[in-house]
């Protein structure tokens, strides 16, 4: 285990060393001169000269993507353009608010999806089953922000169950858990329905393995026979593929941040494209990719601590 | 001595035939069928001209002049959203069919020559699927900047991995077959051997997931026309349209609300026809219904 762990470690470094190339490169092909674009056309030629020194574009290629890659691998992802602040302490501002979203979302997830996704399993081909199916496929076609728009008309101009904007004012926890549930439930909803159909399709599979037939030969107790036996062992792809879930869970909680209008990721994000902050973009980049090479690791590992039968090499 | 080639994952017949039985599919391909027409006859079917801004007429209500209400323009949203239809389908097929021909030359090529081109291949995959696929939408968007053939390559690069992965698998194992043994001792060249003899085996394989990912490129590209790297005004996009109409969520409802319906009745009925077509081609899941 600890073999395969420190293999799976050294298997990390050509990804992260690949991605941060393919940043340089795309950060590179901005058409033209990126202190131009950065700048704007009204720029003066001191003021271009100066800032492509400040950002190294003088000097050559094969320096700058050296210097690149000497920065981002000592953790030094750059500074806003527009702020002056680091792009990491740009990030932490906003973390905890994106944290608690897909913190929330996730819960919402795991508690809806992984009941549904057993009982359309058992259920198969009846109507749970078809039910299920057909509104998990619903919730898998949403793109976030158009379930989190028909939610905010719904749910907070029509009823106006919720706040239509802003979260920075809640003191009180209770304050902020209702500002915080519409986007989580919209969140929430997607990550139910992919649960919900990873779950369906993982426990099937088991529930037609020979221990399964064999426990309940032996009399196993239903409850006991799809909890222990089955759901233990569906488990495993489950979270596998949840913890690849996660890039789009970013995508899809930036995309909810932005009509829920919450300080978080989203509205840094857009902040960044609207000030042409490149640099920001380009360390946002790094930041998530990285975040996402990560949790593609310990996914891994973690498939590796819980599966006895994968032996590894 | 011409090898007869079996296809090693599915036959289109078969497909075919699994699809006529599952009723979901049907209602998938009848919604796209309806979609592609309002795309096709857009100039017929729209009421009045997408572009034609009528001050008198700013934000009316749907009424049975205006079946879906005016923006702010005054511009009549059927028929925005009619021509919509186009540029969202075009920018989807077009970006599959790009990710389409990369992806699997990819792939066959990491398959058949293995070794080191392999792992360059899949070191790119993994590359490629480290990067949050909206952010990479947004990164690669907002650096070429915005205009309808960027939109097409930003999605397009989102979208090669999965591809590459499904086309790389079977050529591991077609290449050892018979056939394919036999071309080489005939002398045919690797191009030949992968463009005439391993790729039409697997080619049905890559088009079902081409129907599969095109619900994603599209909803890639309303996220990305949503957060302003879409087609520049005043051409209407579906995601476009619902960007100019959240600014006055409000007091129009109706600006939002049509197009996320389009967007969502089109992705829908890509999945359904798209979760058919991957239940067809599995055999493991096809023997397990019979």
């Amino acid at each position: 285990m600890i073999r395969y762990a420190i293999k799976r470690l050294l298997m990390a470094i050509p990804t992260l060393l690949a991605m941060l190339t393919a940043v340089f490169i795309l950060v590179r092909l901005v058409p033209g001169d990126p202190a131009a674009v950065m700048l704007g056309d009204q720029a003066s030629a001191e003021a271009l000269d100066a800032l492509r020194k400040q950002l190294g574009l003088d000097l050559p290629m094969h320096l700058q993507y050296l210097n690149f890659l000497r920065d981002m691998l000592s953790g030094n992802f750059g500074a806003s353009m527009a702020t002056g602040r680091t792009v990491l302490h740009e990030v932490s501002l906003v973390l905890p608010w994106t944290l608690q979203l897909t913190g929330a979302s996730i819960l919402i997830g795991i508690v809806f999806g992984l009941p549904l996704g057993i009982w359309a399993a058992l259920r198969r081909n009846a109507w749970p089953d078809y039910l299920g199916r057909i509104l998990s496929l619903v919730g898998l076609s949403f793109p976030a922000f158009v379930s989190a728009i028909l939610m905010l008309l719904v749910f907070s101009i029509e009823l106006q169950w919720f706040p239509v904007i802003g979260s920075t004012g809640a003191r009180t926890w209770t304050q902020q858990l209702h500002n915080l549930a519409l986007p989580a439930f919209n969140l929430g909803l997607i990550m139910t329905a992919y649960v919900m159909r990873v779950t369906r399709a993982s426990m099937l599979g088991v529930m037609g393995e020979d221990y399964i037939r064999t426990a309940r030969a032996k009399g196993v107790r239903p409850m006991r026979l799809i909890l222990r036996h089955g759901l233990r062992n569906a488990l495993i792809p489950i979270v596998t593929v949840v913890g690849l879930y996660f890039g789009t869970l970013i995508g899809n909680s930036v995309l909810t941040e932005i009509v829920f209008n919450r300080p978080g990721l989203g509205k840094l994000i857009l902040g960044a494209l609207n000030s042409r902050d490149y640099t920001l973009l380009q360390g946002l980049m790094v930041v998530f990719a990285s975040c996402v090479i990560v949790v593609n690791l310990i996914t891994d590992l973690v498939y590796g601590l819980v599966d006895p039968r994968v032996k590894y090499k | 001595m011409s090898a007869v080639a079996t296809p090693a994952v599915a036959k289109p017949n078969s497909v075919w035939q699994a699809l006529r039985k599952n009723r979901m599919s049907w209602i998938g391909i009848g919604l796209l069928l309806l979609i592609v027409i309002a795309a096709v006859f857009a100039p017929l079917l729209a009421p009045f001209d997408p572009f034609q801004q009528n001050i008198a007429f700013r934000l009316e209500p749907p009424s049975a002049e205006f079946w879906l209400g005016t923006d702010s323009y005054g511009r009549d949203v059927l028929s925005r959203l009619i021509y919509g239809s186009r540029v969202s389908l075009l920018v989807g097929f077009v970006a599959i069919l790009i990710a389409m021909c990369i992806g699997s030359a990819l792939g066959i090529l990491a398959g058949y020559v293995g070794g080191m081109v392999d792992q360059i291949i899949m070191g790119l995959v993994d590359v490629l699927l480290s990067f949050p696929t909206l952010l990479l939408g947004i990164m690669v968007a907002a650096m070429l900047g915005a205009s309808l053939e960027n939109l097409i390559v930003a999605i397009a690069i989102t979208e090669i991995a999965p591809f590459i992965r499904v086309a790389r698998a079977p050529t591991i194992a077609l290449k050892q077959r018979d056939f394919v043994e036999a071309g080489r001792a005939l002398g045919f060249g690797p191009i030949r051997l992968m463009g005439v003899h391993i790729l039409p085996n697997m080619i049905s394989d890559v088009v079902v997931l081409g129907s599969l990912w095109m619900a994603s490129a599209i909803r890639t590209e309303a996220s990305l026309s949503f957060v302003g790297l879409g087609v520049p005004p005043p051409i209407a996009t579906w995601g476009s349209m619902i960007r100019e109409g959240f600014e006055h969520i409000l007091d129009a409802w109706w600006l939002t609300v049509f197009p996320s319906l389009a967007i969502l009745i089109t992705v829908l009925a890509l999945n359904l026809l798209g979760d058919a077509l991957r239940d067809a081609i599995d055999p493991k899941l096809r023997s397990e219904r019979a």
